[in-house]
């Protein structure tokens, strides 16, 4: 099949848990690798070196494993910079996944008081602002927002969708206007897949002065993502979807702008003095970290992020695409099977939502699992994004870079029987929304 | 169709008697009159029900006259919202609640509790489910709604005298 990544077999055997078989001796199929990843050896492997070889706290510790655990932990930095292009390392901040790093954001804009973008200079955030998300967002590019919003009195608005699941971009005038100070938005949908034109989004945010932030938690493990080209003011993504541990995640921006935005947690390692009455705050990205910060995890998400790096970004999107259209044509074979989202491979990432007639996404995990195969159901924390489809909750395939063609037909097998097993094969033939 | 791995029986989840409720859910549909209407959803996968409960008589005497309900969902909480109704209409609050207690009992024993066919009726069914962690909430998702509501409607001493019998009888805890 053109366009796999040709040392498929080789990449499946850097990931141990690939060899698991399930309950009944079914060989596991994991088809949720937009939820989580699975883990390569080498990442285990480094975790493990560093807590038995290496550990201490970091920043602090003037011992030799001090030093060591410094040093390592500030090179899961380098590496993080590296495979984000960012022009300086100071603009990496570790949090604790991308959420945090999402409220990071929202909780120190709301707190600034004021913040020169360089195409305009504000005052607090307040009435008569606007913030700008989407109606495709993960909750949490939407909560936090709404939070924001609750507490400075500005006004939370959205991009709404297209029937085939694309932002709706005709009102983008109306939409993002000199009242716009933030906007918001995914790169690529959890829920729907649709890759979004960042960039050209980014373009007319900027014109107005306003902030952009993206959400790159699907994007990142799978296209290459340049902060510098992206438009992105703020990007954040999460490791444990890009081969590496859970417990991290990862802030990026632009240092004019971090450099003007307030501390979010205060505490230890952020600070650059404190008497009783007032501290002075550490530079970036310190002033972020307050705390002592995931090490082991810095350490892994270096190496997970360097191994993807090693296999390429631009094949892994290749790979991505190739398998998911196979698994749409796999899926447009099944009578009664809807999808949500774009239906061409080219306009999506390696996540497809879908619906079958009459019987519940629930059942069909359910189903499926029994023969090892691992989809997600419900609503993805993506609730807007259903309810625009009409639909309370859904299924989900995820492939990855390890994820194989013959994978992908167990799974279109698994759901037919799953129709079969539920005695319910409708008569309609697999079209879309 | 069956697979003998432990833990994985799927038709020991999805018996007859669940998908024939499923397919033809009984009492089906919000109704008047009631005393309280509560909506309950399943936060993790969005399942969600509106359910009304009306009692005739006062206090500990309380009955259940009716028990309806709009729901969208899974096999196993669409079924057991069904199964519930078929229960629980017409018993007084004070007998629905030990069957209440007992169902819980059998959703949280792990597939090692014993269900009593007089007790249960068609709840014994569920059984199977209780060998799913993943789906328990689902198959509760109904019965907290109806404590919740029968609470709301006046029937908390009648509850109250029920319960303390079956110190399962509590909210889920997870």
């Amino acid at each position: 099949m053109e366009g796999l990544l040709p040392e498929l077999e080789m990449i499946r055997q850097d990931f141990p848990i690939l060899e698991r078989t399930l309950a009944g001796g079914h060989p596991l199929v994991y088809l949720d690798s937009a939820n989580t990843s699975q883990k390569p050896q080498v990442v285990i492997d480094a975790m493990v070196d560093h807590l038995e070889h290496h550990n201490a706290n970091v920043a602090r510790a003037m011992h030799q494993l001090g030093v060591e655990a410094s040093e390592a932990f500030e090179g899961g930095r380098d590496k993080v910079a590296a495979f984000l292009n960012a022009p300086s390392r100071d603009e990496v901040i570790f949090t604790k996944n991308a959420s945090e790093a999402l409220n990071l954001v929202a909780r120190s804009l709301g707190d600034a008081r004021g913040i020169d973008t360089g195409a305009a200079q504000w005052d607090r955030l307040g009435e008569g602002d606007e913030i700008v998300i989407t109606e495709m967002e993960h909750h949490s590019n939407i909560v936090p927002w709404q939070m924001l919003a609750e507490r400075t009195g500005a006004t939370l608005r959205w991009f709404g969708l297209t029937d085939d699941g694309q932002l709706d971009l005709s009102d983008i005038d109306a939409l993002i206007t000199e009242r716009t100070r933030i906007v918001s938005l995914t790169w690529v949908s959890n829920m729907l897949g649709t890759i979004n034109p960042v960039a050209d989004i980014a373009r007319r945010a900027h014109e107005v002065g306003a902030i952009v932030v993206v959400d790159a938690s699907q994007a990142a493990p799978q296209m290459p993502v340049d902060v510098v080209t992206s438009g992105a003011d703020l990007l954040v993504f999460t490791s444990h979807k890009v081969v590496g541990p859970t417990g991290i995640g990862v802030l990026w921006g632009r240092r004019a702008i971090l450099e003007q935005m307030p501390p979010f947690l205060g505490g230890g390692e952020m600070i650059a003095t404190v008497a009783m009455e007032r501290s002075t705050y550490a530079a970036i990205p310190h002033k972020f970290e307050a705390g002592t910060p995931p090490i082991a995890e810095a350490v892994g998400l270096g190496v997970a992020v360097d191994y993807l790096t090693s296999v390429g970004l631009d094949a892994i999107r290749r790979h991505e695409e190739t398998i998911t259209g196979y698994a749409l044509e796999g899926l447009a074979t099944l009578p009664g099977v809807r999808i949500l989202g774009p239906r061409t491979a080219e306009q999506r990432g390696g996540a497809i939502s879908f619906e079958v007639e009459g019987i519940h996404p629930h059942d069909i995990a359910q189903v499926l699992d029994s023969r090892g195969i691992a989809v997600r159901a419900g609503h993805h924390c993506a609730k807007p994004a259903h309810a625009r489809f009409g639909v309370q909750s859904s299924a989900r395939m995820s492939s990855y870079l390890y994820t194989t063609p013959a994978e992908i037909d167990a799974f279109i097998e698994g759901l037919a029987h799953t129709q079969r097993y539920f005695g319910t094969v409708p008569t309609t033939t697999g079209v879309g929304a | 169709m069956s697979s003998s791995a432990p833990g994985q029986d799927l038709d020991a989840l999805y018996q007859e008697i669940i998908l024939d409720h499923y397919k033809n859910p009984l009492n089906a549909g919000l109704r008047e009159p009631f005393e309280a209407e509560v909506h309950h959803v399943n936060p993790s996968c969005g399942d969600e029900v509106t359910l009304r409960v009306h009692l005739e008589g006062e206090g500990t005497e309380a009955v259940v006259a009716d028990v309806s309900y709009a729901a969208e969902g899974c096999s196993i909480s669409q079924a057991s919202t069904s199964v519930l109704t078929e229960l629980l209409i017409g018993r007084p609050v004070r007998e629905a609640a030990v069957v209440h207690a007992d169902f819980l009992e059998l959703m949280h024993g792990r597939g090692k509790v014993e269900p009593d066919e007089d007790v249960l009726g068609d709840g014994i069914a569920f059984a199977g489910v209780a060998k799913f962690p993943a789906r328990v909430k689902c198959a509760l998702l109904a019965w907290m709604a109806w404590k919740d509501a029968t609470s709301q409607a006046g029937g908390g001493a009648a509850l109250e005298a029920a319960a303390p019998t079956h110190p399962t009888a509590q909210e889920d805890p997870s």
